[in-house]
């Protein structure tokens, strides 16, 4: 497949940066977090996303999207990841409308999946546990009672959980906490008996919840998949928001590319352009190169997702762990080549430092991916 | 695409009628190089494998067919590429004609130098040396001081060239001159082909720290060059040896990346795994994993530049960040070599001669233009930074 986005997506590149860039930039994140906003991102940008279509760029046609595909998907996060503009698109848009339209049943898809499209249903994953990622780590139990099951125990860090209508959770079934089999996705609606959501205040502006469920009560119909077999969908959701953080990653690293180079070419200091100084812009050229292998390798993991998702793994840890490296590069060069304008909190690289932090942990950071791609190479 | 899987089956059975069993072997070494020129030693697979894909044009699949090439398309080439890889197929012959000459000839070449020179090259029948480097002309290679004359039916050369790889081995040199020297250095400089098998053009060998002399200074003591031999125009060459450079920086950049074995296999053979089946060294691992992920981003990079390349986007001076992530990568990746073999890496002529490759590869940042001058070169060219 060329490694170039064809005219459709080319398209859709435009249009996300024409529409963030005028409608929601940093300067939206800014004021969501000065006015202390309890949902972290603004619904009136949100309904236009749904209006735009972007919400439905997974979701099948049958059931009310636009499905286009993964490379799409991931050119939307990377101009969000450009602008920072915080919604639930990655938790929803991507990872919720992959777990339904690939492993929910009818019944599921048909309540969830137009409802994601049209940007009326918020979803998040819950699915860690501790502090640092591990989806095979699941102490959260859901014992059978009834026709049904009952969910108890604490799931942390759960992007747009303190937003979100509907959770799906992994919950252990059988087996021990550290096992793989024996896990199973649920789908549970917020507002079920039980379920209290506990809102964080991140890093990076934006918000996370713990989730704490106390003898939830829910159906059969509530499991996404297979029962005791839920690791391997909760991997394939996991990729699928892997990408497309790597994506969003991606367009921050361009972006504190674009805007150090902006300053070096203005900032004078000894009498000349901070920008003819070699040692700086050695430092530029070699981030310039780090940034073009990130866009690589994200471009080649959104199209192996959509191509052949079941043998993406590999693709996406590579672009996590490189992205996850590459980005955090990119906020920490261009915080030190602004000097001590790069420090104040009035200027936008500090936000992007902050964001591609969290962006970088979210579903397994650099040293995860290494680590799990080194695994998969079977070494 | 039919046409494309037709073409396919086509060259998977010439391929299987064809190819020697000894050309499907893995390169061992240096001898299994197939650089051709006069006074090449070939086996008798080799110049068998090399006239067999000469005839076909394939040993430069996408120059036009009236110099030698196979005439396909890019599309093409990558099918019977594919299909060589699939069984192990080796280069035919490899050089500097086909990696720098070519290219520049094609574009800049009148149609009568292309026909005198290009189907030499595709039938590894004539060897070439690149005659850029001088002692006082490097990263500065502007500043190259080689005279040349008007001799009204030929011209005169005169001057020092350094570095020059296989000159010794060379049966023509493409060479830099300076032919006015007057103007202002970039604008006085112009690119001349001369026959080395002449009295006025000697070479002296360097040996390097891998212990082996493959490149040489070159002396030129009124040695003739033909008229018809000036590629360009007069006082024009530069632009014809920066467009050579960009085709020796993609090549140069690309070489470490995707013949090699993965850097986890070669370390798991030598250093061998865990209990928990992990690579016994955590350290080694963890510079292995990262280095293979570098190697796998960097490959989408080369065809991501070259789709680009071919859908008229991107920019040419990418050429110079392909070469510097390139060939730092190589260079970590033989530091890792040399890591996961322990002291069987530090036998001087062992049978796996890593000690030499690794230090072989610390040249792949100087030669072509260093890292340092690709640096300077992307945050002129792509980041229009300004200059001092
Ligand atoms: C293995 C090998 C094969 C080669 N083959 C050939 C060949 O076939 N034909 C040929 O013509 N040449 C060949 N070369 C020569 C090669 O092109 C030169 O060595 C190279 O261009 C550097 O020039 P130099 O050696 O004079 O180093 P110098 O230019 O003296 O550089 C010394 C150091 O200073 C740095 N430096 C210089 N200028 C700058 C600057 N403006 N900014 C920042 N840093 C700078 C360099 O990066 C380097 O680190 C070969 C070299 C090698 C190593």
């Amino acid at each position: 497949m060329a490694m170039v986005l064809n005219e459709e997506a080319g398209m859709l590149k435009d249009a996300a940066r024409g529409y963030l860039k005028a409608s929601a930039p940093v300067s939206q994140l800014r004021k969501l977090r000065d006015s202390g906003s309890e949902d972290g991102f603004d619904r009136k940008t949100w309904a236009d996303m749904a209006e735009m279509g972007w919400t439905g760029v997974l979701v099948p046609e049958a059931h009310g999207g636009v499905e286009m595909g993964h490379v799409a998907a991931g050119v939307i996060a990377e101009e969000m990841g450009r602008t920072l503009t915080a919604s639930p698109y990655i938790s929803t848009a991507i990872m919720g409308a992959t777990a339904l339209s690939r492993f929910g049943s009818d019944g599921q898809k048909s309540e969830w999946l137009p409802r994601i499209a049209a940007g009326e249903a918020i979803t998040a994953l819950a699915a860690d546990e501790g502090r640092k990622h591990n989806p095979s780590r699941v102490a959260v139990s859901a014992e059978r009672s009834g026709n049904g099951f009952k969910l108890n125990g604490r799931k942390t860090f759960v992007a747009e959980g303190h937003v979100a209508d509907m959770l799906i959770v992994s919950a252990r079934t059988a087996g021990s906490e550290n096992e793989a089999e024996g896990i199973t996705l649920f789908l549970v609606p917020r507002d079920a008996a039980g379920v209290t959501v506990e809102r964080k205040d991140t890093v990076d502006s934006r918000h996370a919840a713990d989730i704490v469920l106390d003898n939830v009560d829910v159906t059969a119909d509530a499991v996404l998949g297979e029962v005791d077999n839920g690791l391997g969908a909760l991997e394939a959701v996991l990729d699928a928001g892997r990408a497309g953080l790597s994506a969003e990653m991606s367009g921050s690293a361009q972006q504190c590319l674009d805007s150090t180079v902006g300053y070096l070419k203005e900032r004078k200091q000894f009498g000349q352009i901070i920008g003819t100084f070699q040692a700086l812009q050695h430092r530029a050229a070699h981030l310039y190169s780090e940034v073009e292998l990130g866009k690589s390798i994200v471009l080649k993991a959104l199209q192996t997702l959509d191509a052949a998702p079941d043998h993406a793994a590999m693709m996406v840890s590579a672009a996590k762990a490189k992205l996850g490296q590459v980005a955090q590069l990119a906020a920490r060069e261009g915080v030190q080549m602004h000097g001590g304008m790069g420090m104040t909190d009035e200027f936008d690289i500090g936000f992007y430092m902050k964001r591609v932090r969290v962006a970088e942990a979210l579903y397994g950071d650099a040293n995860y991916h290494a680590d799990k791609f080194a695994r998969m190479r079977k070494y | 695409m039919a046409d494309l899987d037709a073409f396919r089956a086509d060259v998977r059975d010439w391929l299987e009628a064809n190819c020697p069993e000894e050309m499907r072997q893995p390169i061992q070494d240096e001898e299994d190089v197939v650089w051709g020129g006069r006074t090449f030693n070939f086996t008798e697979p080799q110049k068998l494998w090399l006239d067999r894909m000469a005839g076909k044009g394939w040993t430069v699949p996408e120059w036009p067919v009236e110099y030698g090439g196979g005439g396909l398309d890019k599309a093409h080439a990558k099918v019977l590429r594919e299909e060589m890889r699939k069984i192990g197929a080796r280069a035919p012959v490899q050089s500097f004609g086909i990696w720098m000459l070519g290219p520049a000839l094609l574009k800049y070449g009148t149609h009568e130098q292309k026909l005198e020179h290009l189907p030499k090259i595709a039938r590894g029948e004539i060897r070439w040396a690149q005659g850029y480097s001088e002692p006082n002309a490097g990263s500065d290679l502007a500043a190259l001081m080689t005279k040349c004359e008007d001799k009204g039916d030929h011209y005169l050369v005169n001057g020092q060239k350094i570095w020059t790889s296989y000159a010794d081995k060379a049966d023509w040199i493409f060479v830099l001159v300076r032919t006015d020297f007057q103007a202002p250095k970039h604008e006085g400089i112009s690119f001349i082909l001369v026959d080395m098998d002449q009295p006025g053009v000697t070479t002296k060998p360097i040996k390097l720290i891998s212990g082996k002399s493959p490149f040489c200074e070159t002396f030129f003591d009124d040695a003739r060059a033909e008229k018809h031999n000036l590629v360009g125009e007069l006082n024009k060459g530069w632009t014809v040896a920066k467009y050579l450079l960009t085709h020796e920086r993609e090549m140069i950049g690309g070489m470490g990346s995707g013949a090699m074995r993965p850097m986890g296999d070669v370390a798991v053979q030598q250093v061998g795994l865990n209990e928990h089946g992990m690579l016994a060294d955590p350290i080694l691992r963890a510079d292995v994993v990262r280095a293979e992920i570098d190697g796998l981003a960097f490959m989408s990079t080369m065809e991501r530049v070259a789709d680009e390349a071919k859908a008229g986007q991107g920019t040419g001076a990418n050429s110079s960040m392909l070469k510097y992530y390139g060939t730092e990568l190589n260079k970590r990746r033989m530091e890792l070599m040399m890591d996961s073999a322990g002291s069987s890496g530090l036998e001087w002529d062992a049978d796996e001669d890593v000690a030499r490759m690794w230090l072989r590869s610390k040249g792949n940042s100087i030669e072509g233009g260093t890292s340092e001058v690709q640096l300077n070169i992307i945050a002129k060219r792509i980041l229009e930074l300004p200059s001092a």
